[in-house]
């Protein structure tokens, strides 16, 4: 049995699925509310960290009523210049470079995100098209990325 | 999801029954399956580890009783510092009262967020400081997203976690000292020292705790049992701060008392802890202090004089630029 997916039915619970590669017999695990915060809370990924934890995640990602201003990203160009590039310090995470655009359907899409996190999102989908040597980001790709990622939470 | 095996090296207890396979704790999984919880714990402290390498000492300002002043105490002391030349940080970990941010000046500020890390505010006198206070709207208790019910589970935990961020994922950079304000209840001292003494390469610890009382038999009986817990996690460096050590007129050199209770001096014998300081009620310190406005050692006043005392005894104290010379 291999983990193939998960899923996040809304409700606090954990869908994490598996299935067999050499007969393509599926399983799925269903885990509890409590349980999946209890660990959770503990800022780790269950199933995996896919992408690198962000500064504060856990704080940002749990907090009910945060500050929308209270973080303003070191890229004047976030907030919403459509075709914007981004270059992103060298991480554990290494790979080549490449300049990453967004378009303004992606702009439009990434506005949306509260501005708490916004930071973290975009670094997070623009690690993922330089991993991927995606050159422009389109909601198409933040949809793969978000897939892809599981970022269905965030 | 663990497969049995007979190859973890795990030893049957005496007594128990062997069995042909022995299943597998969480340590042992190996594979892709599963979610590396230890290494992802173990990366969180190896951030941890990493940040405060960069940070001189750590100093603990704490109390386990409420309402005795650790915050103005914190703040004052940071500015004190800072004003000598030292290179200060300031965490608030009083994630639920916070109050760290008003008194150091840092509400309103943006923090800059980078990948390598959030820049930290900077308030009076140059002090960096996170707080709750720079998070959430104003007005608005702390609430955690999770299920509605038994918060009590997991919220703990949750906090646990935030004060940890709010040491490994801010960009202190090389500092002096790193004030670590934490709340009233003598668990959170215990959760603190969890926090950086976890299981690792790197056994951390406060380089100084400040115990903070009032003249008080209720406030001294609460401080007995933190100290009590500190001297069983071996922190090495505790000192007793006498806070509203009498009422400090202005303009005069005279105290006039404002507790009956046993002195601060009393507290640290009955307790068995150091006197370092005791520190007098100054109304007008105290207003510019509710005011983001710390004077620390600045002026001529009593209490100037203390916190000018005090901060010098925390520079020769362990870990202190004086120590190090």
């Amino acid at each position: 049995m291999s983990f193939s997916d998960r899923d996040l039915p809304g409700d606090g619970t954990i869908t994490a699925l598996f299935s067999c590669g050499a007969c393509g017999r599926e399983m799925a695990m269903l885990t509890n509310p409590m349980e999946t915060q209890l660990v959770t809370s503990l800022g780790v990924e269950i199933g995996g960290r896919t992408v690198p934890e962000q500064p504060l995640q856990q704080t940002r990602s749990r907090l009910d009523a945060p500050r929308d201003d209270a973080f303003v990203d070191e890229e004047a160009s976030l907030a919403g210049d459509p075709g914007s590039s981004s270059t992103i310090p060298a991480t554990e995470h290494e790979f080549v470079r490449i300049r990453v655009t967004w378009t303004s359907e992606a702009t439009d899409r990434l506005a949306g995100v509260p501005k708490f996190v916004r930071g973290m999102v975009k670094r997070i989908y623009t690690e993922y098209a330089q991993e991927k040597q995606i050159e422009v980001i389109t909601p198409d790709v933040m949809d793969r990325a978000r897939s892809d990622l599981g970022l269905e939470g965030m | 999801m663990a497969e049995p095996t007979s190859s973890s090296g795990n030893t049957p207890r005496e007594g128990s029954v062997t069995r042909a396979h022995t299943v597998r704790g969480y340590a042992d999984l190996t594979g892709e399956v599963e979610s590396k919880i230890v290494e992802q714990i173990g990366e969180q402290h190896a951030r941890l580890v990493s940040r405060l390498s960069e940070v001189g000492a750590i100093i603990v300002i704490a109390s386990g009783k409420g309402g005795v002043g650790k915050s103005a105490v914190t703040a004052n002391l940071a500015v004190a510092l800072a004003a000598r030349g030292a290179r200060v940080g300031a965490v608030d970990a009083d994630l639920n009262g916070p109050s760290l941010g008003k008194m150091l000046g840092l509400l309103g500020s943006q923090l800059e967020d980078r990948p390598d890390g959030i820049v930290p505010a900077v308030g009076v006198a140059g002090v960096k400081g996170i707080s709750t206070d720079l998070l959430i709207e104003e007005g608005v208790p702390l609430r955690w997203k999770g299920p509605a019910h038994d918060q009590f589970v997991w919220q703990g935990v949750t906090e646990a976690v935030a004060l940890r961020e709010f040491i490994s994922d801010v960009v202190w950079g090389p500092i002096d000292y790193l004030i670590i304000d934490i709340p009233p209840g003598t668990d959170k001292i215990g959760r603190f020292l969890d926090l950086v003494s976890e299981v690792g390469p790197s056994h951390l610890q406060p380089d100084q705790v400040l115990l903070v009382t009032i003249p008080s038999e209720v406030a001294g009986a609460v401080v007995a049992r933190s100290a009590t817990q500190l001297l069983e996690g071996g922190v090495p460096c505790i000192g007793l701060i006498g806070n509203m050590a009498g009422y400090a007129q202005p303009g005069r050199d005279e105290l006039l008392p404002l507790f009956t209770g046993p002195s601060a001096g009393d507290i640290a014998d009955a307790v068995g802890l150091e006197l370092w300081s005791e520190i007098p009620f100054d109304p007008v310190f105290g207003s510019r202090t509710d005011n983001g406005d710390p004077a620390g050692a600045e002026g001529d006043s009593i209490v100037a004089q203390v916190f000018t005392d005090l901060a010098e005894r925390v520079e020769h104290g362990p870990g202190g630029r004086e120590e190090k010379k």
